[in-house]
């Protein structure tokens, strides 16, 4: 007998509401099975059949599809792969939602290092290949909600942080674990510059305690809809950390540092007051300038688009890691 | 002249939002569609509402007193932008939830001095009839002057609406302060006469 154990974090295949998604994931599984690795001599950019969302925009970036254990499908409508590499807050690249996806494209992430350093007795190196090798790649869909109050649904591909981490063998002393993102200004535009940049101090930095990273949820991003990630949304790697506001989620990564103290976090330093360390999504603690209860979804709608939706605390991820949080206050620790 | 001139400011300021409706309704405005009409209306109602504080100092500097004659049609256009603003934000990003809408004039000071401006913009459109202004005599000048208050909420508002930029509102503030002095006698004897 077939016992099938689901994590809870595997959402049902029970209702499905995007058919064009729907019917693009059982191309995607068929051309695999049919053409298996062979499919990755295919022209990159041209080969998947998700890219109806693309045609119109020729992008310069080059795309490659991964090979990864699929999720199941997600009873919540996707956010169109389109909207999810056009809507960016990566101020790197500049301020408006729709400046990253202009101004990445020419981004490089071949060669890359990230590292993985401090507190672990084993240090490593990951190189652009390894970062797709090291840990067998998986599919998980998940919620990211965004401080500004609206948020997505999207197919990511990786690897679970706590996989990585542990292969570093971190040590008894690790209590923190420190990102940071590239700092290169000769290609990211922002950190030339203050105007763009929208006025952080570069290169951006964000942190999660050593439980909160050791978290099966807390997720290394390589891909999204089946390929490689677009320069926009952070590649060639990013962190996805579904129960805390999109902001603790820092893209293009080349340090994980496992440290002792609470590291800086970059928005923490701009503007204490308005954003914590912890981030946790919570409808019950308001940004001191916007409410925080409910969101707008962001799917295939246009205007009228009935897509305001409640927040739900920690993103609705609380069976999976209310229990980081007991007795905490957390209101006073937003 | 005068009657083509405004044909082209109509124009000019209707065709934006024609463009900006039908794009947002077949969702071809980026990705959120709300977002985008939203800042379109509010940007476009703050450049609106600079222009119509220019067109006096323009008159004296280019001897073109027909200028003077385009500011009450202007400034009704910075007012419909702003009531589209408006009704993006309650139709759209709130989307008819009545409560927030309250809730948030109440909480958050940026709605509150977005609203304040609105509402003295709306008291500006209402007395520009012909009629109501001819009834209000000395009075209409007075009033009229919040134009001014009006444009410096509308500067904090977005100011106060931004994450972290500050190049952006520091250039309206600036622009918006160089109008304002060109005027400096005029208000002085407004504020403290």
């Amino acid at each position: 007998m077939l016992i099938k154990s689901k994590k809870p974090y595997q959402l049902s295949e029970a209702q499905v509401t995007d058919e064009q998604v729907y019917i693009n994931r059982r191309q995607l599984l068929k051309s695999m099975g049919y053409i298996g690795a062979g499919s990755l001599l295919a022209k990159p950019a041209s080969a998947s059949p998700l890219d109806f969302w693309n045609s119109a925009e020729k992008s310069k970036f080059q795309y490659r599809k991964l090979d990864f254990k699929i999720s199941e499908v997600s009873q919540e409508q996707l956010t169109p792969e389109a909207k999810v590499a056009s809507h960016n807050n990566f101020y790197e690249f500049g301020l408006d939602k729709s400046d990253p996806a202009k101004n990445a494209q020419d981004f490089k992430v071949n060669p890359w290092q990230l590292s993985i350093s401090g507190l672990v007795n084993k240090p490593l190196t990951l190189d652009y290949d390894d970062l797709f090798k090291r840990v067998p790649l998986e599919e998980r869909i998940y919620r990211l909600r965004c401080v500004e109050a609206w948020s997505m649904v999207i197919p990511w591909v990786g690897f679970s942080l706590a996989e990585l981490i542990k292969k570093a063998d971190p040590k008894s002393k690790a209590k923190y674990v420190a990102f940071e993102t590239l700092h290169d200004p000769k290609q990211m535009p922002g950190q030339r510059s203050r105007r763009i940049g929208g006025g952080i101090d570069y290169p951006y930095v964000e942190g999660l305690r050593i439980d909160e990273a050791m978290n099966p949820l807390a997720f290394l991003s390589v891909g999204l809809y089946g390929k490689t990630l677009p320069p926009q949304n952070g590649a060639p790697i990013r962190l996805v950390v579904p129960w805390k506001y999109g902001f603790k989620s820092i893209k293009s990564i080349v340090s994980i540092k496992l440290v002792d103290k609470m590291p800086p976090t970059t928005w923490n330093l701009l503007a204490p007051r308005e954003y914590g360390f912890y981030a946790n999504v919570n409808p019950d603690v308001a940004h001191p300038r916007w409410s925080q209860a409910s969101e707008r979804r962001i799917t295939s709608g246009g205007l009228f688009a009935r897509n305001r939706i409640p927040t739900l605390p920690f993103n609705g991820y609380g069976n999976e890691v209310a229990h980081l949080y007991k007795n905490m206050d957390l209101k006073r620790f937003y | 002249m005068l009657t083509s001139v405004k044909i082209i400011v109509h124009l000019a300021a209707l065709l934006p939002l024609v463009w900006l409706y039908y794009g947002a309704i077949n969702d071809t405005l980026g990705a959120d569609p709300v977002e985008y009409v939203i800042h379109f209306t509010g940007t476009g109602a703050l450049n609106i509402l600079l222009l119509t504080l220019a067109l006096s100092p323009a008159a004296k500097f280019f001897k073109k007193p027909v200028l003077i004659k385009l500011r009450r049609l202007v400034g009704l256009w910075a007012f419909t932008y702003a009531i589209f603003h408006l009704l993006n934000f309650i139709f759209f990003e709130l989307q008819f939830d009545w409560r927030l809408l309250v809730s948030e004039i109440v909480k958050r000071p940026y709605i509150t001095v977005g609203m304040m401006a609105f509402l003295i913009l709306s008291l500006l459109a209402f007395t520009s009839i012909n009629r109501i202004k001819r009834k209000m005599g000395k009075n209409w000048q007075q009033l009229h002057n919040w134009v001014y208050i009006a444009a410096i909420a509308v500067v904090i508002h977005f100011y106060w609406s931004i994450k972290s930029d500050i190049y952006q509102p520091a250039l309206y503030a600036l622009i918006l302060l160089w109008l304002l002095s060109l005027r400096r006698s005029r208000i002085k004897v407004w504020l403290f006469k």
